[in-house]
């Protein structure tokens, strides 16, 4: 692994040059991964994929050299391979909970900080067979809704939001994460879903999401971390305050996410 | 059984080295992921995880709908491979390609194509809702067809390797003695391929029993109905690594068993 990482960064920089032919990209392909080149490794929750994306394109972009590759996953999936020592420099959770794994193990560098919060809205298919409206409509016999297992983060945060708006729902299944629930809702398979207002967003026109008060109750917080084996620890807080910054709220914003 | 495995000693003399490496290293690569889980168990609290009601609900689950594929997987697979490799039309290379596709396949892919097909808004599932009332998805029989397929193709493989290792003479003989197709297939290959079928029944129960991906896809998750013991370790994971192991340890133990004792009994008569 840590032998590629090179190879890999000759590869970019050597395409860097024939492509832009720029003059200073020279050093890099030779140096094999000095100062200004390397290889930024972000593990980030799934729900973060477009956000997180395009914020590694402006990171390359103002760090010319450096590559910023993604492992987007469940959270406590990304938590867990962090403890086991995968070898990450960012981790980016949708839920506090995932992150205190990784801060209680000793393998976070610093207090995570909050970057990002995100509420739950009811998606439902285009053409709305269920006729859903409120979170009421969700206790309806008959109407298939899907929810995230408790056991991840937005199933936790459904839970929550559905207690506080009193309503009983007994759910057709129980999905692994958030996306599944979204699938379900984007195929016409369930009525109805809980999901981020950030999933919903970015399915575009293909679910409507449908926002309601109560998921105030049960906003995710999304904390960001350097970890502290890094092997690119400077890159690692660049990115970390790019995430911080107002150009990377603005993003995160542009996608549904609230400040925090 | 003991009598024969002296016998294969006897042929060879000393296995050569050549070969004993790499078989022992493989071996040692297939067993020591297991060692793993044993090493790591929480054998204190496997008493009481055991006993959670979930967990036997789960493996209940598992072993019915496997069962349950199997049985489907033979009903259809036996004839498709007889087909194969007896019937002589065009195309058979490409439909032999076809049917192996479920095994390239991701099985989450498999379980997204599954839902396009057959599920309430899929092509042959709107038609079923809307004529019979009966959905798939989210319910035991869309377990049953997540893992059937998944697993046909072992099975189709193996019988269609039996019957085209079988003696085709022992089918053209009942065939001049007047036996028509059917019975030919039936007192005749049946019997010859046998093993092949056991094998292959094995092979595909247990691929049923582990799937994952194109069950939580097309069937979703609720303890019950639809969580089979993959599905439960997947999201123990989440939460609780150590019951996760404890599950991994009661699919692993339960199948170890199962494979075992269904192996002495058919496979080694081959």
């Amino acid at each position: 692994m840590l032998k590629r990482i090179p190879v890999g960064v000759a590869a970019v920089s050597l395409l860097a040059a024939a492509a832009a032919g720029c003059g200073d990209t020279g050093d890099d392909s030779g140096g094999g991964g000095g100062k200004s080149g390397g290889t930024l490794t972000v593990f980030a929750a799934a729900s973060l994929t477009e956000t997180f994306t395009a914020l590694g394109k402006a990171f390359e972009g103002s760090h010319p050299g450096v590559k910023v590759k993604f492992n987007f996953g469940g959270s406590s999936t990304l938590a867990q391979q962090i403890t086991q020592g995968a070898p990450a420099d960012v981790f980016a959770a949708a839920s506090p909970a995932t992150m205190k794994t990784v801060t209680d193990g000793g393998d976070a560098d610093g207090t995570p900080q909050v970057f990002a919060r995100n509420r739950l809205v009811i998606a439902v298919p285009k053409d709305d067979p269920g006729k859903v409206g409120k979170p009421s409509d969700l206790s309806r016999s008959g109407l298939k809704v899907v929810l995230c297992a408790v056991q991840v983060p937005c199933g936790a945060a459904a839970e929550k939001a559905l207690a506080a708006a009193k309503v009983a729902v007994k759910p057709v299944s129980r999905e692994q994460d958030v996306k599944a629930v979204l699938t379900k809702v984007r195929l016409g398979e369930a009525d109805a879903g809980l999901v981020y207002r950030t999933d919903a967003r970015a399915a575009g026109g293909q679910v409507k999401g449908i926002e309601f008060a109560e998921s105030a109750q049960a906003v995710n917080d999304y904390p960001i971390a350097r970890v502290a084996k890094a092997p690119q620890a400077a890159l690692a807080g660049e990115f970390v305050r790019l995430v911080l910054s107002p150009q990377g709220r603005a993003t995160l914003t542009g996608a549904g996410f609230e400040a925090p | 059984m003991r009598r024969r495995e002296r016998d294969r000693w006897a042929g060879g003399g000393r296995p050569p080295w050549v070969l004993l490496v790499p078989a022992l290293t493989g071996l040692a690569f297939l067993v020591l992921p297991l060692a793993g889980l044993l090493v790591r168990a929480p054998w204190s609290t496997l008493g009481t995880r055991l006993g959670e009601p979930q967990v036997l609900e789960a493996l209940r689950l598992s072993m019915v709908s496997a069962t349950l594929a199997t049985g489907v997987c033979l009903l259809l697979g036996v004839p498709l491979a007889w087909m194969l490799a007896r019937v002589p039309f065009p195309g058979a290379r490409l439909v032999r390609a076809l049917v192996t596709v479920p095994l390239v396949l991701p099985p989450v892919v498999g379980g997204v194509a599954l839902l396009l097909v057959l599920g309430r808004r899929g092509l042959a599932g709107a038609w079923l809702d809307s004529a019979f009332g009966i959905t798939l998805p989210f319910s035991t029989a869309g377990v049953v067809l997540a893992e059937t397929f998944v697993a046909m193709p072992f099975l189709v493989i193996s019988v269609e390797g039996a019957l085209r290792a079988a003696d085709s003479r022992y089918e053209e003989a009942a065939a001049t003695l007047g036996a028509t197709r059917w019975t030919t297939f039936r007192r005749v290959t049946l019997p010859l391929v046998a093993p092949g079928i056991a094998a292959g029944a094995i092979l595909c129960w247990a691929r049923a029993l582990g799937e994952f991906g194109a069950t939580i896809t097309f069937a979703g998750n609720f303890p019950g109905r639809t969580q089979t013991m993959p599905l439960a370790v997947y999201l123990a994971l989440e939460t609780d690594p150590q019951a996760a192991i404890v599950l991994s340890l009661v699919l692993l133990a339960v199948s170890v068993v199962v494979l075992a004792a269904l192996r002495d009994r058919w496979v080694s008569t081959s």
